[in-house]
């Protein structure tokens, strides 16, 4: 893949094939924490942060250990597990290493184990047989697009609390509608990127 | 809590605390798989099997696992049983397989699941365990089929494949991509929500009206 592939496919995993409005990943996080700019931001963050790593991780698992020993039907166990024990991993290191991150992060970092977004990139990227770096790329722009949308939802839902929403259409409805509009909003972004 | 029986046990997962209309809970495959009612239906069946063997496993060996061990523990049975499921599909249903794509084995994260596993499972007996697991996976079958069918009936003027509106209607393209899944979705909520709300006011009513009737009004 030459540079300018790489560099459409990373728009194009921002704005086209976004993993919220396109590939429906990372919903539950999506409409849980979106309540407020300031924690969707840090919910943004930590998922870019875990999801980069996840892939960085278990990319080298697929190719180096479950496929040369036959094993590659158990990569979504073993994908899984990975994952929650590198999010555990991470929590442990970010309270002994970087004290501030981990204040900053630290109550999302639980959430992301149970995130799709992550395991569903994992899968992706072996999916589609990017090499390494694509890979990687394709993971932080995955989490970037993740971060896009749900400060976006964050901010009208902020404005959306004050406003005059029918009984029957408070909370989660009127969130998904809203998220619908959004999304209709990104289609014009089809065609662009990869 | 107390004195539930098997047909409540089932029941609740229908309609009280239906997974995804009242829950909210699995709402990646809701959204991403419901374009045709014949994809949620596929959806619907494998999370089923899952979540009705995963309860199962989960109820039985409920006694031996050491309580900070139990996430890891149930994860690894529930991806096992998402890992057979995957290969049945890919061998057997092969277009089903390939339409449903990542969220086969996406089965693992759905927390639906592993919710099931945690709140339930490891507490109750084998046999509620299970009932508890079909009522879950069916009510979440039904709600994926209901909203497959109103996105493939308007977006494709089709259900199940057969072609029923007239040709002079002209399908909304728009219902069958992501933003048709969101606004379904949120407003399939609201009308659960709506025909709560007047059971509600009627329960009261009924109430009152049998309160005055006591009092002799």
């Amino acid at each position: 893949m030459s540079v300018s592939e790489v560099l459409m496919l990373v728009i194009g995993a921002i704005l086209v094939t976004n993993v919220v409005f396109q590939m429906f990943l990372g919903i539950c996080p999506y409409l849980g924490v979106s309540k407020q700019l300031d924690s969707a931001l840090g919910m943004g963050m930590a998922v870019a942060f875990v999801m980069t790593l996840a892939v960085a991780v278990t990319w080298p698992l697929q190719y180096y250990i479950l496929e040369p020993l036959g094993l590659g039907y158990l990569k979504t166990i073993a994908f899984i597990l990975i994952i929650a024990s590198l999010v555990q991993f991470v929590e442990i290191a970010l309270k002994r290493v970087a004290r501030g991150l981990y204040e900053a992060l630290g109550i999302y970092l639980p959430l992301i184990t149970t995130n799709c977004a992550i395991l569903g990139v994992a899968l992706l990227a072996i999916q589609n047989e990017y090499n390494y770096p694509v890979s990687l790329a394709y993971a932080f722009a995955s989490a970037a697009g993740f971060t896009l949308a749900i400060v976006i939802f964050a901010g009208v839902r902020e404005r959306l609390e004050l406003m005059d929403v029918p009984k029957v259409l408070a909370g989660a409805p009127i969130a998904l509608v809203v998220a619908g509009i959004i999304a209709m909003a990104f289609m014009g972004f089809t065609g662009l990127g990869k | 809590m107390a004195k539930t029986n098997g047909s409540q046990e089932f029941l609740k997962g229908l309609w009280n605390e239906n997974p995804v209309l009242r829950l909210l809970l699995g709402l990646c495959p809701t959204l991403a798989v419901t374009t045709t009612v014949q994809n949620g239906m596929g959806m619907g069946l494998a999370a089923t099997f899952v979540l009705v063997c995963s309860n199962f496993v989960v109820s039985l060996i409920r006694g031996f696992i050491p309580a900070r061990m139990r996430i890891p523990c149930f994860i690894v049975v529930i991806a096992s049983f998402v890992t057979i499921v995957d290969l049945v599909l890919q061998g057997f249903f092969f277009e089903l397989s390939k339409s449903l794509g990542v969220f086969v084995p996406l089965i693992v994260v759905n927390c639906i699941i592993l919710g099931r596993a945690e709140a339930f499972a490891s507490k109750y007996s084998l046999f509620r365990s299970l009932i508890d697991g079909l009522g879950m996976g069916v009510g979440f079958t039904l709600t994926l089929m209901l909203l497959g069918a109103v996105r493939e009936l308007l977006g494709n003027g089709t259900i199940w494949g057969f072609v029923i509106t007239p040709a002079s209607f002209h399908p909304a393209i728009i219902m069958i991509l992501p933003p048709g899944a969101f606004i379904t979705l949120g407003l399939m909520i609201a009308a659960m929500n709506w025909i709560a709300q007047h059971a509600e006011q009627r329960a009261k009513t009924r109430l009152r009206a049998e309160q005055l009737a006591r009092r002799g009004v």
